[in-house]
């Protein structure tokens, strides 16, 4: 049942991935009236598709690690939607719904690694661990989409001709949201992380650095660093600020598929 | 029963014209209730702006007093006047009023004040009792139909005049204005309109730089801002987020060199120029910066010139909205047409039926209260049955245009002439009168 619930959801998803790049070529906000339903029906069933995985097998953390992927496709959803309710504006949907699409689409054709085969001591960690870094993926979509959208609406306003017709929102407005997102998303993230060695060092008593989950993921907490400080200290924004973040994101897409060759990211829930 | 609308506008008269006919306020609603006080007139409304002025009434058919009452009133002389007059009825007073509405007759198409202006008019007609009916159900609709226009196209979304781009784009850049300063480098007209817009908007305080010192203070202190030497410009320019500059010098005096400068100063927080001075001020290798973002004039003229082509593209968008609805308009009139007929039928018929068992009751002799219920409920059904044909008839025919001749045919089939008649002038009397109390 949760795999045809999540595959009510992906066509859902595939709707609003429709309008998203619709949206694009037409001028008026159809997101509103179509993708936003269909991006809240997804969510849903979703969320439907999650709790009764979780219910059946009778383990949070086995359903999460089993379905992590739709998992974070529910996270970045989420951040979508609280950035609708805050700035009003669905563009940024235009890289999110590409990625959600994504995600949802793996985890209902069910091709996940197998994570499980040495025993777990410490759940509730690794529990925190999931969460969190969830969490700060999904932040990191939303400002990976941002930083675009950033250097989208630079371009047009730069070139003169297509600058009011835009309709996506302020400059500022899309540099504001980005913003947050990594400030919300770093301390997750790093929080995440911590947990994780907590699991793996009381899983393995030691954390090997070269294996290559721990050091793509150690790399990519450094980008977000980067980032975060460059746009402190000095302001970068733009094209700059575009580069970092689609660093950040490459390192976190090579850092999740890291999972397949992995010796420690491997937990087990029994 | 039809609508009448008779008006000058800006295409059809001169000024001169117009300002003979204008309005003030204050006698509106005097002019309203004299207008209704008219022959055969039952509810009007009289709109008054300064590029239009224009007469709407609901009359009886046969009725055509609306030239002579405003040359009365105006005191004209019909043959000088009669030119400047466009005279519209039925469907196409309807459509000029849906278009009036919807800003797609104005002089700037799209322009948002005339939906206010009708609106106030209505207003003023309906206090003093002069709308009741079908003007109103006619005025309501028009407003939704200027809604619909306004929501479905962008024909009143891009903005038209160089000042009002220069807005537009310093919203595109930082969201809202609210706390943005602006600096003016040189106080020239334009630049006093493009910052009084700005303000207007939300930016928070002005900057003036002018060669001549005194110059800037005069400007500074319209604004409540604060006047700068222009020695201390490129130390204090970091500060503005917005830079209007309108200076005679003949060569930059923005260049390259003074945006990175501005930029690490400001921790590559954007900024707008907007140069409005020819030669022009900013060097437009500015413009290549991150986080700059330069404006000539002939950049603003262009996206001016593009604007009103939109419009222009989004208007006729706008009129298929508006045919679509006066068409709708229409048949639901036609639809109201019908139920007096119809009332009247029933009347009629009920009549005749009550008549019918008075005359007989008298030999049906004493009735259980069961059988007098059950001869009511025979006549009743005959009734009824009969009624049925005719009736689906009418409100069918009402769609279509065949409609006036169906309902005549009734009415003369049935006698109804005197009773429509009676029915109508009873109810637009007792509507009427509240309104004239008020």
């Amino acid at each position: 049942m949760p795999i045809l619930w999540l595959r009510v959801a992906l066509c859902f998803y595939g709707v609003g991935l429709a309008y998203a790049l619709l949206a694009l070529t037409r001028r008026s906000e159809l997101l509103n009236r179509v993708g936003l339903p269909a991006m809240l029906l997804g969510m849903v069933f979703q969320f439907v598709s999650l709790t009764e995985t979780v219910l059946l097998s009778g383990h949070l953390t086995t359903a999460w690690v089993d379905n992590s992927e739709s998992l974070l496709a529910l996270l970045s959803m989420a951040f979508l939607l609280a950035v609708y309710l805050l700035y009003r504006t669905s563009s940024l949907g235009i890289v999110v719904f590409p990625i959600v699409f994504l995600l949802t689409f793996v985890a209902a054709t069910g091709s996940q690694p197998a994570l499980f085969v040495t025993p777990v001591i410490k759940k509730g960690w690794l529990i925190a661990h999931i969460a969190m870094i969830f969490t700060g993926y999904a932040a990191l979509f939303l400002s990976f989409g941002a930083s675009l959208l950033y250097l989208v609406q630079e371009r047009r306003l730069k070139s003169k001709n297509s600058g009011l017709l835009s309709r996506l929102p302020a400059l500022e407005t899309i540099d504001e949201i980005g913003y947050r997102a990594l400030l919300i998303g770093f301390p997750f993230m790093t929080l995440g992380l911590v947990a994780g060695t907590v699991v793996a060092q009381s899983t393995y008593g030691h954390l090997d650095f070269l294996d290559p989950k721990i050091a793509l993921s150690v790399l990519m907490w450094a980008v977000y660093l980067v980032m975060l400080y460059t746009r402190w200290s000095s302001g970068w924004r733009g094209r700059r600020a575009a580069l970092l973040a689609t660093l950040a994101f490459a390192v976190a897409i090579v850092a999740w598929l890291a999972n397949y060759f992995s010796g420690m990211h491997r937990f087990v829930s029994s | 029963m039809s609508f009448h609308l008779i008006g000058v506008n800006h295409n059809t008269a001169p000024v001169e014209v117009r300002e003979r006919l204008a309005l003030p306020e204050s006698r509106l609603p005097e002019v309203c209730k004299s207008l209704c006080q008219q022959e055969g007139i039952e509810e009007g409304m009289i709109l008054s702006t300064c590029n239009r002025v224009e007469l709407l009434v609901r009359r009886r058919d046969g009725v055509d007093n609306l030239r002579n009452f405003v040359c009365e009133y105006f005191h004209l002389d019909p043959a000088e006047y009669e030119r400047y007059f466009y005279d519209y009825r039925e469907e196409e007073a309807v459509r000029h009023i849906f278009r009036v509405t919807s800003s797609l007759d104005s002089m700037v198409v799209g322009e948002p004040q005339i939906l206010g202006q009708v609106k106030e008019a209505y207003a003023v007609a309906r206090a003093v009792g002069a709308i009741n009916s079908q003007l109103d159900s006619l005025l309501t609709r028009a407003f939704a139909v200027a809604k619909r226009v306004r929501t479905e196209t962008a024909v009143g979304s891009s903005a038209v005049s160089v000042a009002s781009v220069a807005v537009e784009l310093a919203k595109k850049i930082f969201g809202s204005l609210n706390g943005k300063h602006v600096y003016l480098v040189g106080a020239g007209k334009m630049s006093e309109l493009a910052a009084r817009h700005l303000i207007a908007h939300g930016a928070a305080s002005i900057f003036v730089a002018n060669r001549t010192y005194d110059r800037a203070v005069q400007l500074a202190k319209k604004f409540h801002g604060q006047a700068i030497m222009f020695e201390q410009l490129y130390d204090t320019c970091d500060k503005a987020d917005i830079v209007i500059t309108s200076t005679g010098a003949p060569h930059a005096i923005f260049r390259r060199e003074h945006g990175e400068l501005f930029l690490s100063r400001r921790r590559n927080r954007p900024m707008f120029f907007i140069d409005i001075a020819v030669p022009r001020d900013v060097d437009p290798g500015l413009n290549k910066l991150d986080g700059i973002f330069v404006y000539d004039i002939d950049d603003l003229q262009q996206a001016v010139t593009s604007h009103v082509a939109d419009r222009r593209k989004e208007a006729e968008r706008a009129e298929a909205i508006v045919a679509l609805e006066v068409q709708r308009f229409q048949a639901r009139l036609q639809t109201l047409d019908v139920v007096p007929t119809i009332v009247s039928l029933q009347d009629h018929l009920e009549t005749i039926r009550q008549a019918e068992i008075d005359r007989v009751r008298g030999r049906l002799g004493s009735l259980s209260p069961d059988q007098e219920l059950a001869v009511d409920a025979l006549t009743r059904g005959i009734i009824n049955k009969i009624m049925h044909t005719p009736i689906s008839t009418l409100k069918t025919a009402a769609r279509e245009s065949e409609a006036t001749t169906v309902i005549d045919l009734v009415r003369r089939l049935f006698n109804l002439q005197e009773k429509k008649e009676v029915a109508v002038s009873s109810k637009s009397g007792s509507a009427g009168s509240p309104g004239a109390k008020n």
